[in-house]
């Protein structure tokens, strides 16, 4: 019943009568898809990135790079992009968790990282450098890329249940059952067998495969990567965002978290037409969020129902 | 089954645990009990693997487990309690003892029918359903052998199992701990109320300054002119070996 609806809901922006309402809605739905790839390690394992754009990065990049230096389709693209975003992942978690990184000094390894990336794509040749790269415009399914925004929606939808079915898994399974015990308490973890060093780096990593994935999805939608768009700390900030107004740790958290953030921003954007006051609202929301409900949204229905 | 020769362990220029030797047999409990800043403590967290010894070996179970990593000791199944309960405050109590039950069932279910039947066998069926969070002291205590009881060790070493509880939750504890003995577990314990150490330990070792000071069946060890002075200082060890 419940699923039902979150389906009808979900498949309705296809109905909708402008390409430009699809669009928002898609990009709501990639918003939420890279709100919960962040979730996974952020919310579920307490491991709170500032730089995963920097999987995002370099998730688009690969994409790009192997479909313009290589000739590779897409579609190759996608697994490679994954992989990449996996061992970036892998690596940045062992890294840091080996040397007992955690909290704030995690936050700040990530935030590191991602502005390293972009000083390198900025400077290699490879990247394109400052200019970026921008991918031969040719629609159609085997480019991946689509002039129907309602298919491009579709693509969107695709990656979000994707990251909702690595959320639910979390919730169900042994590895996230660990992960859970990690992010409450290192010590106890380990005292019960548990491996804390390697079931961080693997959420991280898993994360980092799913977010990287956003990237392509990016890059297929506006065949245009530079380093300031693939590393932009503004997306960092808008994955946590997503997750923590949602409610972090959550399931269904992201996909609310996004649906409301984008409500407000693109309300503000019709009352006021001056930039820097989406952002505004943003840190607005964040803060009320914060002070009246820190478990976000998702935690309403526990509140409700203890009233009740 | 636990055999530790020379363990010792600075930090700066204190000598927190210095050539400490003992073994423990299969079966049965033992006891380490000592004045505080003895060192138990440390004792335990470099048998455990959380503190690296800076000398000294530690064999369990026929292999040399010094200065491993604490999942790899626990998986070897030495598995440790916190004298400072560690509850995973944000899980249920039935999910906190299901994560020590994962040690050795990969299956969620069948962990979770073990970490229930591990609960209430701990008396905490009514809790079981509940944040570890709102649990008392009383219940806390109760989760962490429960949570180390469901990786099935041979051996556990309980950290104050019994501080801060009023009598007759001693006592329960008491039992309970016994019942794990009786079950095939090993128990080395670290206590402060002799009335728990004489009523569950066959032998027991006496840490003071970080040195083993006396070894033997509890009431003898109570008795010991060493014992005495480390808790009592001198002069009281001497006044009572001249009233004796």
């Amino acid at each position: 019943m419940r699923w039902g609806l979150v389906c009808i809901a979900l498949l309705m922006p296809l109905a909708l009568p402008s390409q430009y309402l699809v669009t928002l809605a898609m990009l709501t739905l990639v918003s939420a898809g890279l709100g919960q790839a962040w979730n996974l390690a952020g919310g579920f394992g307490g491991l709170t990135s500032f730089g995963h754009v920097a999987f995002f990065g370099l998730g688009a990049y690969a994409a790009a790079i192997v479909q313009l230096r290589l000739g590779w389709s897409p579609w190759l693209g996608l697994p490679l992009a994954a992989l990449v975003g996996l061992g970036a992942g892998l690596l940045v978690g062992f890294a840091s968790f080996r040397a007992g990184l955690r909290g704030s000094y995690f936050a700040l390894v990530t935030l590191a990282f991602a502005e390293a990336f972009r000083v390198l794509a900025n400077s290699l040749d490879i990247t394109g450098a400052g200019l970026g790269l921008q991918l031969r415009m040719a629609p159609g399914l085997e480019a991946f890329q689509f002039v129907d925004r309602r298919l491009s929606y579709l693509a969107a939808l695709v990656f979000l249940v994707l990251a909702t079915a690595a959320a639910l898994h979390l919730r169900a399974s042994r590895f996230g059952a660990r992960l859970a015990a990690v992010r409450e308490s290192e010590a106890a973890a380990s005292a019960l067998g548990i491996d804390v060093v390697r079931t961080k780096s693997l959420a991280l990593a898993l994360s980092g495969a799913l977010t990287a994935l956003g990237g392509v999805l990016y890059l297929q939608t506006y065949l245009y990567i530079d380093p300031s768009i693939a590393f932009s700390p503004q997306r960092s900030v808008e994955m946590l965002l997503v997750a923590m107004i949602g409610g972090a740790g959550t399931v269904w958290g992201p996909l609310l978290g996004a649906l409301v953030l984008h409500v407000v921003a693109e309300g503000t954007q019709l009352l006021v037409s001056r930039p820097g006051v989406a952002p505004m609202m943003y840190g607005v929301l964040l803060l009320l969020i914060v002070w009246l409900l820190p478990g976000g949204i998702a935690s309403l229905r526990g509140r409700i129902a203890r009233h009740a | 089954m636990l055999e530790v020769s020379g363990l010792g362990r600075s930090f700066g220029g204190l000598r927190a645990v210095a050539d400490v030797s003992l073994s423990v047999a299969q079966g049965g409990i033992t006891a380490l009990i000592g004045p505080n800043g003895a060192g138990k403590t440390t004792f335990f967290a470099m048998l455990a693997g959380f503190v690296r010894p800076d000398g000294g070996t530690v064999r369990f179970a026929g292999a040399d487990i010094t200065g491993r990593r604490p999942h790899l000791i626990a998986a070897a199944g030495l598995v440790r309690t916190f004298q400072i309960t560690q509850p995973f405050a944000g899980l249920t109590v039935a999910e906190n003892i299901r994560v020590g039950a994962f040690l050795r069932e990969p299956d969620p279910r069948a962990a979770m029918t073990l970490a229930r039947e591990t609960g209430t066998r701990l008396g905490l069926a009514a809790q079981l359903d509940r944040p570890a969070a709102t649990l008392t002291i009383a219940g806390r205590k109760r989760l962490e052998l429960a949570r180390a009881l469901a990786t099935r060790p041979l051996m556990l070493l309980l950290d104050e199992v019994m501080a801060g509880l009023n009598p007759s939750e001693v006592g329960e504890i008491i039992a309970l701990v016994r019942g794990i003995a009786e079950a095939g577990v090993t128990i080395l314990l670290i206590e402060h109320l002799m009335q728990a150490v004489t009523a569950l330990a066959s032998e027991a070792h006496v840490l003071a300054e970080g040195r083993l000071i006396a070894s033997g069946p509890p009431r003898e060890v109570a008795r010991d002119r060493h014992v005495v002075e480390a808790y009592l200082g001198r002069g009281a060890a001497e006044r009572m070996a001249s009233h004796a």
